[in-house]
Formats: structure tokens, sequence, C-alpha cells
């Protein structure tokens, strides 16, 4: 162990060296940090080499600790499953007074036959109102970083953009997008009445777009997408969904009456609010797929 | 145990998915293959969570005429869960891959220790 | 009831309709917009906090025509509400204190993107502040972290990609364990809302049925959130993540976001699973053991650290050990400290990532220390606010970090079995940070022995200045008197 004097261990310590790991032998052979890296540390700190020593460890024993973690978790997560209520048993507490109200009497409250729908855009609308903005987090998030950074990577990305389309393909589209679009609007319309609803007619809807654009181009979709028209329609859904919701949750928290009633369930135009707020979803569903979409293959929309 | 353990088949099965999810996520270094095993992750918590809401013997929570007597249904809930969580799953994806392409226009290489050294000479270099 | 019960709602449908607003706007108006809101979040906090002091009791709001246990809600007290403030005053400081270094980190990339994500946080902790569903949490959870990654990776440089992968990959681990543990719970108990959370939770423990999926569950939700906010064995992203984000996301993301996620889970034990099941099963015992390792651990790396921004990030790791610290040792005086010392780092560690910000920026852009030699005499009021949080940090007195290390040093005394290591603990992390805050501020108030870098007029930083003003201003006003700020703490914690 080598002796420092307070001058020394002061100095280091101003200049952000000081450790508590000086007592440490000094490593003096060069190192290789990752596999094929040859990598020379040039300053041949002391707690540098600590720390690279500490990685090389790190790296030599992180495949065994992750596959015991792994066979920890899953030994820890069996001992729970063990004990928890039979599957598919009636009486599991689960399905309890909620579901019964959810089952029994959501067709009456919500007017919505499908009572997912009923769940999903009355009893629990906050969550789902949280979660559209899910998907406009994340459309923004990827529009920024995905956006053409410079003008170079933008040419070298609608290069790749420009896609040789096979004459089969484009006949076979021609067929199938019309039918694809108009299921996706049929889920969108009967979420309250059958399955389906806002984000799996959305998606439907956005497979569609983006099916047209591979076999098109993007040239074709802009007549009726561009990025004007994608910012006006996520735009305004999303208001349109906040602020209903936001009617309705002040409706309810100060226990006033909605001007939207549940009409008469099983009919098209029924269950109040559920219906203009999944065709909102839907919208936003398809305007994020195929944004996505776009954003990925040409850095823009 | 072991019979409560066959009785609830699907959430062991869900429980195993789920580990092979983690597995790849810790064990691989390259990012893409990190990106699956997270989405195999989330398909086995939505997996475990659609099981709940499965009853023996009964239908899908969607009203059948004017029969609204609850002990004939599915509990709703947990599939209104689940779409939540997709939805999340599907932007959280969507995020991760844009990362990813950003990365590798930066470094020309997916695999994270790679990218990590080379972060880490950058930082060494500039000073 | 008074009608300011409705103020979390507009506040929450507000910030939301202003991220989706901001996204078609121009940089400026953008930017605008976003203040405005948060200003505005931050008064009807204000006045709501009046309003439920006064009540004495918390309220339930309906989200919708349905009560609990079928629909979604909020729940309003004291304490709520006073976090809420804190919350949107410090995130507002941090817009407006790292509005010159937004201006270079972002070039003339869409700039309003920024305050779209700003606002999208700033809903997201509201949410988590005062949802009483446990799902809500997990939904408003992913649009904080989806938020948070696009205020990190918005500085398109290559560290910070890589500093925000690797933030998104721990951040969805934590959240997929979190809904894992959500899931557990409602198949034992078939309710998300949590006073019948509460309720059967408290049964089940009582008759011994489900023991293992209840001691999970919880487990799953604490490790969870645990990951989140950057406990110790998972505090490895934070270095990065703070240590190359812009400063106002700095500031951000290691002020409000991770104290979001630990109020979160301070939230769960009190209203969802009940302080006696909780502290029934010992997971806090864990808590408290990876608490004191991180004080310890987060204090020795930042001394190594001779990168400026990344010694404050690895500091923050060193007081989210002190929050989980005062979580482990008691429901009462311990979660009090707990709570007071998310206060105490919400408005300190944004002050320092924005002081250092200024600093570097001072002395030409490096982070270094040797380069920092004198900094403060270029830039008297970062120079100031840096030092104030650095002594807040330390613990001097007249700043609220005193105050914190008294709290959480009288919660010692009431258990016998942490008592000592609490203390000790306590005394060794104390001298750490001052090794590594004092030698920092030693090194702005050393002469250069170059010439000194021309000051840098107040006038062209009045945005910083205020900021950093009222964030010291506030630091030593709560340090000074803080007897008011404990007792609603303390009252807040009893309705809860």
């Amino acid at each position: 162990m080598k002796k420092h004097n307070w001058k020394q261990i002061l100095r280091q310590w101003d200049e952000g060296r000081f450790d508590l790991t000086m007592a440490l032998p000094e490593q003096t052979e060069p190192d290789h940090a990752g596999p094929d890296l040859p990598y020379r540390w040039d300053r041949r700190d002391r707690v540098r080499a600590l720390e690279r020593r500490e990685l090389r460890l790190f790296e030599r024993m992180y495949p065994w600790l992750s596959a015991l973690l792994c066979v920890v978790i899953v030994l820890w997560l069996f001992w729970a499953v063990a004990e928890l209520p039979a599957f598919g048993d009636p009486q599991a507490p689960a399905h309890n007074q909620v579901m019964e109200r959810y089952v029994g009497r959501g067709t009456q409250e919500t007017g919505a036959v499908n009572t997912v729908a009923g769940v999903i855009l009355d009893y629990r609308a906050f969550d789902t109102l949280g979660e559209s903005h899910v998907l406009f987090a994340a459309a923004t998030a990827v529009l920024v970083l995905l956006m053409a950074a410079g003008k170079e990577d933008g040419e070298y990305r609608r290069e790749l953009a420009i896609m040789h389309t096979e004459s089969i393909l484009r006949n076979t589209v021609r067929v199938i997008v019309p039918v694809v679009l108009l299921f996706g609007l049929y889920v969108m319309f009967n979420g309250h009445l059958g399955p389906g609803g806002g984000f799996s007619g959305g998606a439907v809807l956005g497979a569609g777009l983006i099916l047209y654009a591979i076999s098109f181009g993007f040239d074709a979709i802009e007549r009726f997408l561009n990025f004007r028209s994608y910012r006006a329609t996520v735009l305004v859904s999303l208001c349109f969904y906040s602020l209903a919701k936001c009617y309705a949750f002040f409706c309810g928290a100060n226990h006033l009456p909605v001007i939207f009633s549940a009409g008469t369930p099983g009919r098209i135009f029924s269950a109040g609010l559920i219906l203009p707020l999944n065709l909102a979803v839907g919208l936003i569903v398809a305007c994020t797929m195929y944004g996505f979409y776009s954003v990925f293959k040409r850095g823009r929309i | 145990m072991l019979q409560t353990l066959w009785e609830n088949r699907i959430q062991c099965v869900a429980v195993l998915i789920f580990a092979v999810g983690f597995s790849t996520l810790l064990l691989h270094r390259n990012l893409v293959k990190k990106i699956i095993g997270l989405n195999i992750m989330d398909t086995a918590a939505y997996l475990f969570l659609t099981s709940i809401g499965y009853i023996r013997g009964r239908l899908a929570p969607i009203i059948v005429g004017t029969d609204t007597d609850p002990s004939h249904y599915a509990n709703p809930l947990p599939a209104g869960l689940v779409l939540t969580g997709i939805v999340v799953s599907v932007s959280v994806t969507a995020l991760m891959l844009a990362l990813t392409i950003r990365l590798y226009d930066q470094y020309h290489t997916l695999n994270l220790d790679e990218i990590y050294y080379m972060a880490l000479r950058e930082q060494e270099g500039g000073q | 009831m008074s009608f300011s019960v409705n103020f979390p709602l507009f506040c929450i449908v507000g910030s939301l309709l202003t991220a989706v607003v901001s996204s078609v706007l121009g940089d400026r108006w953008a930017r605008r917009v976003c203040m405005a809101m948060v200003s505005v979040v931050a008064v009807l906090n204000g006045v709501l906090l009046g309003y439920l002091t006064g009540l004495g009791r918390s309220v339930s709001y309906t989200m919708g025509h349905y009560p609990h246990p079928w629909g979604n809600e909020l729940t309003l007290d004291s304490l709520e509400a006073l976090v809420s403030v804190v919350f949107s005053l410090v995130l507002l400081l941090c817009l407006l204190g790292g509005k010159a270094q937004l201006q270079r980190d972002l070039g003339d990339r869409k700039r309003n993107l920024y305050y779209v994500m700003a606002a999208l946080v700033q809903t997201s902790l509201l949410a988590l502040v005062y949802t009483n569903d446990v799902f809500t949490g997990y939904v408003f959870i992913e649009i904080c972290t989806i938020a948070s990654c696009g205020l990190l990776m918005i500085r398109q440089i290559g560290r910070t990609t890589l500093a925000s992968v690797r933030y998104m990959i721990f951040s969805l681990i934590g959240s997929g364990l979190f809904m894992l543990g959500v899931v557990f719970l409602y198949n034992i108990t078939g309710h998300l809302l949590m006073p019948e959370l509460k309720q059967t939770l408290a049964d089940l423990w009582q008759s011994g049925l489900y023991r293992a999926p209840l001691l999970t569950g919880m487990s799953l939700i604490t490790i969870g959130l645990a990951i989140k906010s950057g406990l110790f064995p998972f505090h490895f992203w934070m270095p990065d993540t703070y240590g190359y984000a812009t400063p106002s996301s700095a500031g951000i993301l290691s002020g409000l976001v991770s104290k979001g996620y630990i109020f979160l889970l301070l939230k769960l034990i009190f209203r969802a699973f009940g302080t006696q099941v909780f502290y029934g099963a010992g997971i806090h015992h864990i808590l408290y053991l990876l608490g004191v390792i991180g004080m310890v651990v987060g204090s020795v790396s930042a001394i190594r650290e001779d990168d400026i921004f990344r010694m404050v990030a690895y500091s923050s790791a060193a007081q989210i050990g002190y929050i989980y610290m005062g979580i482990g040792i008691s429901p009462d005086l311990g979660v009090t400290a707990a709570v007071y010392h998310i206060l105490t780092h919400a408005i300190t560690k944004p002050a320092l990532f924005l002081a250092s910000a200024q600093l570097t920026d001072g002395a030409g852009g490096s982070k270094r220390f040797r380069e920092l030699q004198g900094a403060a005499y270029s830039n008297w009021v970062a120079g100031l606010g840096f030092s104030v949080g650095a002594l807040s940090m330390i613990g001097l007195p007249f700043t609220m970090g005193l105050i914190a290390k008294y709290l959480f040093a009288r919660a010692a005394f009431q258990s016998e079995l942490k008592m000592i290591p609490t203390l000790v603990v306590l005394g060794i992390s104390t001298v750490l940070n001052t090794l590594y805050f004092a030698r920092t501020i030693l090194r702005l108030y050393n002469r250069p022995k170059r010439k000194l870098a021309k000051p840098c007029p107040v006038r062209r930083q009045i945005p910083y200045a205020v900021s950093a003003l009222v964030l010291s201003g506030m630091n030593l006003l709560l340090g000074i008197v803080a007897q008011p700020l404990i007792s609603m703490i303390e009252q807040g914690l009893k309705q809860f």
C-alpha cells in the first residue's frame, strides 16, 4: 500500500479523482474491454482501472446471473400461480359485484350491448382517455426521432420510399382495400353492438391505409391524407374526446344529468357518447398506425 | 400444489412465456431482439390477464337479446384492461424501434455493448 | 361541496388539451400556452389545497356517474394537493430556467414538440398523484414513461439516444412488473379501485387465504416502481439519463418524474395495500436495506465522477435511497420524513441541474471540474443557485436538507432495530455528500489562474435568474419555517 500525502489527496479530491478505492494495487497491463474491440485507455487512472475491472467481472457474470434471475422469477411466479383461484372457476373472487353490475346493468346504464365497450368507454372511461393519449404521445415521440434530421437523411429515406410494385399487387389491392376500409368502418360503428370498437376498427382502417400506401405509393395517398389532414384529424378527434369526456365526468361528479341518453340498446344510434367516442378513437388509431408506417418509411407523414 | 398448477396451466404457460421474454431481453445484446423480448413479456402478461376473465361454460360478455343475467356471461373487465395494455405495448414498441433506427444511424451497429464502448470512446476522445 | 373539487379534473384534461394543441402551434406559442397551463394548474391546486386543508378530510371524486368500485375515481386530500402544487411550480421553473439551453440543444428542430412532452408529463404526474384506481396508475405511468423519454431523446446526440434506450428498457421492465402485480391483485380480489382493494386485502391477510399471490402482487408492484424511480440496484440508467439530457429535462426527470412514481407507491401503500398488510408482509425491510445501500453507493459513485452533471445525477441515486429508507423505517414518522424529502429533492435537484448548465456554459461548455475553476465569478446567480442546492443536499442549517435529515433521525428513534444503522448511514452519507459538494463549491469560488471569463450579464439570463432565485428562495424559506409544511404532511398522511 502506497503512502499518500495529504496534499496529493486533497488535489485529487478537488479534481474529482478522489476515491475510497485508493488502496487498490495499480494495474499495469493494457486491457481489452469488450469482445473484439481493443480499447486502450489512455488515462491510467486507478479509478478507471477499477471501473474496467468491475465491467469485466460484470460481463463474465452477467449471463449466469440473468439466467439465475429468470429461473428465480419463474419459480416465484409458479409458487404464486399455484395458489390462485382455479382457471374458469365461476366462484373466483374476480367475478364479484363489480362484474355483475357491468354485465347485469351495463346495457341499461350505458346503452351498449357490448359490455366491454360499456366498461372501457363509460365506467372506466378515464383509463381509456389516458390510453388514447398514449398513442398520441408515442406518435409525437416517433415523429421527433425520425423526422428527417438533415437534408441528406431526408434524401436517403426518400430513396427508400420509392417502391417498385408489381401489377399483381396493385390489382389485388385495388379490390381488397375498399373491403378492408369498409370493414374497419363497420367494426368502428358497431363497437357498442358487437365485438369490436374504436381500437380494433382503427387498427383495421390503418392497415388498409398502409396497404394502399405500399402498393400505390405515398403520392397517391397524399391526395387525401397528408401531414395537414393527419394533424387536423388527430387534433379534432383528441380534443373532442377530451372535452366530451370532461363534460361527462364533470356532470357525473356533480350529479348533473348528461344530455346524451342511452337510447334503445341494440339500435345503431344508441349508447350516448360511446358511438362518437368509438369513431374518434378509431380515427386516432388509424392515423397513428399510418403515421408510424409513414414516418418509419420516409421520415415524415 | 401440482394439481392446482395443472388447473391453472394457462397461467403457468403465461409465466413461462414471460420468462422466455425476460431472458431474451436480458441475454441478447442485439437491440431488436431485446425489443422482441419486451413484446413477448407484455404478451405473456396479457395472456395472464385474459385468462382471469374466462369462466367455464359462459358466453362472451356481449348481451344476447334481453338476457342480462350476469351468471350467463364471462367477465368483461379483463378484456377491457387487455385492450388498454395492447395499445400501450404498440406505442412503446414503435417508440423503441424509432430509437433503434436513430441509434443505428449514429453508430452503425445494433449491438448494445459495441454502442456502449463506442460512446465511451467518444466521451474520452472528446476531452 | 365546493366547486374547487373539480379542479383536478380540469387540470388533467386541460394539460391533455394543451399537449394536443401545442403539437400544431408554432414554437413560441406552444411555449406560452404550456407555461400558462402549468401556472394555472399550480394556482388551481393551491386553491384546492386551501379548501382541503380547511375541510380536514379526503374527498373522492367520481369520474363519471359511477362511484367506486365500478367507475374510475380521483381522491383529493391536502397532501396530494400540496405535492401537485410543488410539482407544477418546479415544472414551471424547470421550463423557465432551461430556456437558453433548450434553444441551443434543440436547434431549429420543432421545439413545440418539447412542450407537448412537458404537458404530457404534467398530466401524468397529476393523474399519478390524484388517482384512486390502480389501473389508471398503470396507464398514466406509461404516458409518463413515453413523455419523459421524449423529453430525454429530443436532444439528439449519440449519448442521449443511448441513454434513452436504456431508460426505456428499464422503465418498460418496471411497468411490465407493475402491470403483472396489478393482475395478481385483481385475480385474488376482483377490484381495481383502491378503497375496495384495501378492504379485501386486509380481509385476505387476516384469513391467510391467497397469501402467495398477495405477496407476489405487492412485491411486483413495489419492484416495478422501485426500478422506475431508480432505487439502488436499478440506478444504472440514472447518470447517463440525467447527465446527457438537456438541463430542463434532467431537472424534470430527476426532480419530478421519479418522485411521481414514489408518491404513487406511497399512495398504494396507504390506500390500496393498507399499511398493516404492507408493513406486516415485511417488504419494507427490503426497501430499507436497498435504500441504505443506495445512499452510500450513490454517494461513492458521485465522488468518483469528474463530470458535474453525472455527479449530480449520482447524488440523485443517493437521495432516492434516503426516501426509500424513510418508507422502510415506519409508516408514520418515516413516511413523513420520506414525503418531506420528496419535496426537498424536487426543489433542490432541478436547481442543481439548471445551475450546472449555466456554469458549464459560462466556462466554455466543458463539464469537467478543472474547467469550472472560478465559474461562479462569471455567473453569480448560477453560483448562488448551485451553492444553495449543494448546501441543502449536504444538510446545512437553514436549508430543507437539514430538516429532512432531522426528520429521518427522528423517525429512526422509533425503531429499535433500525435506529443504529440509520443514524450511522445518515452520518456517512452526510460526510460523503460534503466530500463531493464541498469540492465543487470550492472549485466554483476558487480564483482561476488564467483570466476570468467575462461575467455574464444578468439581464441576458433573466428567465434562469428568476427560476434559480425562486428555487433557492423556496429551499431556504421551507428550511427556516419548516413546521407548517411538516404539520401539513402529517395531517395529510392521517387522512390517507
